[in-house]
């Protein structure tokens, strides 16, 4: 394991200057910290994909197939074929270096390898030389390469250095997506078991057993109960949720994370009252009991084979419609894949909020609405007693997420809910929000232990912009809609901006949220004790 | 997979250290492995392991920190009935370095 850096030996240890070195000729060298595990056995075998075996990234001898270099260029044959965007992607980059420096992973490490521009140019390189004329007939003058044993090892090296984040395509004058080049690189890796287990043990489990964590249903129903009772104990009201219950209204799915890891169980109570203080005619589903998808992160084809069961669960139900608990990753499969992956959903109506009325026409298709879209139209609407003074103790920041912020533009509405429950809110600096927004650094399931350095590093721009309004307005909550956030920016903000906490949108929600018949309020959900605690009414 | 060598016998572990057969537990293990990190177990870090077995072999993952929180406080009183009680224990921290000496997997995911 690597020896663990200290903060200011990570800002000390960064270099922009590059290697002396041409890229090509710069061997790639596998770091201890910068990378994860590779995928067990037996997590592959579970989902059927090619060349189960353990292996260690970190050894020589990776274990391949035979004749693994035909596996990938045929994959890269067939995915030119399939997706237009890759081959466009593949040949249309000008290097004009408008992306290089804004990649949190270049930004935290120097490395020129994360400089989007040159991660591409990984692949873009084994495209030339067995795809295009010049590539072929020129090699290396043309910018070609051979694909060896040591470009692989950098393929799977860098492209588990990209978080998908897509931060880079914002800048790119040509829209290159480069996330998807990376979606591609993994997919190729894939054919010849080079996963990382951090994703395939989550796919695996959520494949036998329906959520990433492996959660059995007695096991999500009582850590619900659990919750129950701390609800109980902070407001004196039982609120009595439904579990895989025919003929409710709405079924509502969210990240299993939410269900067991705190912060995010304090945004799981968050849902929980709210919905019993609405009377919402809604249930659980102890199968379709994962919003995210690690699948995405593997392939395509294991991302819809995940996704699908969330319709199979809504048929099975008779459901009217599905609200989405607060992910990141999982708005993307939802809002760019779902409907194409396992629609249309015609046995489901457009989602339609019975409290005003509104319909959600953005959903039409899927049939899956958000849930902070949800709740700023109760909000808009007046259908809430708020009292954000009950977070007073709180200065808040928002983080927009990835993938709800660049993969369906979702910047409005959970600043709105925000700040209709909270009365200090302060804003990052503009080039780090909204679609600008710096990556938690550990998205695409790249939250695992081992690779702590990589992940501090990218995590580094987007803590900076924490430190800034920590230090400039007294921050000291850092608000977002996202499972991997609620677990990574704990991390990283412990490391980089101790003082400041994470949370979901929703426990801010309910912390505001006057709820009939309850009793005061002493402590908020995290049972510490409110600004106001043992005043008259706080309303 | 890499092992590790117990009482003369080759224990399956991952590339973190965590069990691969919750069967291959005997409690010599757990005092065994706390023990390389310089770590002596006492009553008290034993109550932990001991509900972090009895609770996997009902529910197949590690409680929710919360869980075992309110459980300690259960035992031990409720001075000890926080997080903080459990790193003064575990350092490494409650989910990661206990759930290791009890023999559990570590969980993943969005955690």
């Amino acid at each position: 394991m690597a020896k663990e850096m200290k903060p200011n030996e990570i800002i000390g240890s960064i270099d922009y200057n590059p290697p002396k070195t041409d890229w090509m000729s710069t061997p790639v060298q596998i770091k201890p910290g910068m990378f994860c595990w590779g995928a067990k056995a037996k997590s592959i075998n579970t989902v059927g994909f090619p060349n189960a075996r353990d292996w260690n990234p970190g050894e020589e001898d990776w274990k391949l197939p035979e004749n693994w270099q035909g596996t990938v260029l045929e994959g890269i044959a067939d995915r030119l074929k399939k997706y237009r965007s890759f081959r466009l992607f593949m040949d249309i980059c000008v290097r004009c270096g408008a992306c290089a420096d804004k990649c949190h992973f270049y930004i935290g490490s120097g490395d020129p390898k994360n400089m989007p521009v040159l991660r591409a140019e990984l692949m873009r390189s084994v495209y030339r030389r067995y795809f295009t004329t010049p590539g072929k007939m020129l090699g290396k003058l043309a910018g070609a390469r051979d694909l060896d044993i040591n470009v692989l090892k950098e393929w799977w090296y860098y492209f588990f250095q990209c978080t998908e984040c897509r931060r880079c395509s914002v800048f790119c004058p040509y829209g290159i997506d480069t996330a998807e080049i990376t979606i591609m690189g993994r997919e190729l890796m894939n054919l010849l078991g080079l996963n990382i287990e951090w994703t395939m043990g989550p796919v695996a489990a959520c494949y036998m057993k329906g959520n990433h964590l492996g959660l059995e249903p007695h096991t999500i129903t009582s850590n619900i109960e659990f919750m129950l009772d701390d609800i109980e104990t902070i407001t004196g009201i039982k609120v009595n949720p439904s579990f895989n219950r025919k003929g409710a209204e709405i079924l509502f799915v969210t990240p299993s994370g939410d269900l067991f890891a705190d912060p995010g169980t304090y945004t799981c109570m968050g849902y929980l009252m709210l919905f019993h203080e609405l009377g919402l005619d809604y249930t659980w589903s102890t199968y379709a009991s994962e919003g995210g998808n690690f699948g995405f992160f593997t392939s395509n084809e294991m991302a819809k084979r995940l996704n699908s069961k969330i319709y199979a669960e809504a048929k099975r139900l008779g459901v009217k419609y599905i609200i989405g608990g607060e992910c990141g990753h999982m708005w993307r499969v939802l809002n760019q894949y779902m409907d194409t992956w396992n629609g249309p959903a015609d046995f489901l109506e457009v989602p339609k909020s019975p409290i005003t009325g509104t319909v959600f026409e953005n959903t039409k298709s899927t049939k899956m609405v958000h849930i902070v879209e949800f709740t700023a139209d109760l909000i808009k609407n007046g259908k809430l007693k708020l009292d954000p003074s009950r977070n007073d103790h709180l200065k808040v920041t928002f983080h927009d997420s990835c993938n709800t912020a660049r993969g369906m533009g979702f910047f409005e509405e959970p600043r709105f809910v925000a700040k209709a429950v909270c009365n200090n809110f302060y804003e990052m600096p503009e080039d780090t929000i909204r679609e600008k927004t710096f990556c938690c650094g550990s998205g695409s399931g790249l939250n695992a232990g081992e690779d702590m350095d990589l992940r501090m590093r990218g995590g580094l721009p987007r803590a900076n912009a924490v430190k800034f309004v920590r230090d400039k307005y007294g921050v000291n909550m850092l608000a977002n809609i996202c499972a991997i956030d609620r677990a990574a920016l704990t991390t990283s903000m412990n490391y980089w901006v101790p003082g400041v906490g994470v949370t979901g949108v929703h426990e801010l929600v309910a912390n505001a949220l006057v709820m009939k018949g309850e009793k005061p309020r002493t402590t908020d959900l995290r049972g510490e004790p409110l600004p106001n605690a043992g005043g008259e009414s706080d309303v | 997979m890499p092992n590790i060598e117990f009482q003369g016998k080759q224990i399956e572990v991952d590339d973190d250290g965590y069990l691969i057969n919750l069967a291959d537990w005997v409690p010599e293990l757990a005092t065994w492995m706390s023990g390389q990190d310089g770590m002596t177990l006492t009553e008290a870090h034993w109550e932990v392991i001991n509900f972090l077995r009895d609770y996997y072999q009902k529910y197949q993952i590690a409680p929710m920190i919360k869980i075992l929180v309110k459980e300690i406080a259960k035992s031990l009183g409720p001075e000890k009935g926080n997080t903080k009680y459990l790193y003064e224990l575990y350092p490494a921290g409650p989910a990661k370095q206990a759930c290791r000496y009890a023999g559990l997997p570590k969980p993943t995911g969005c955690v």
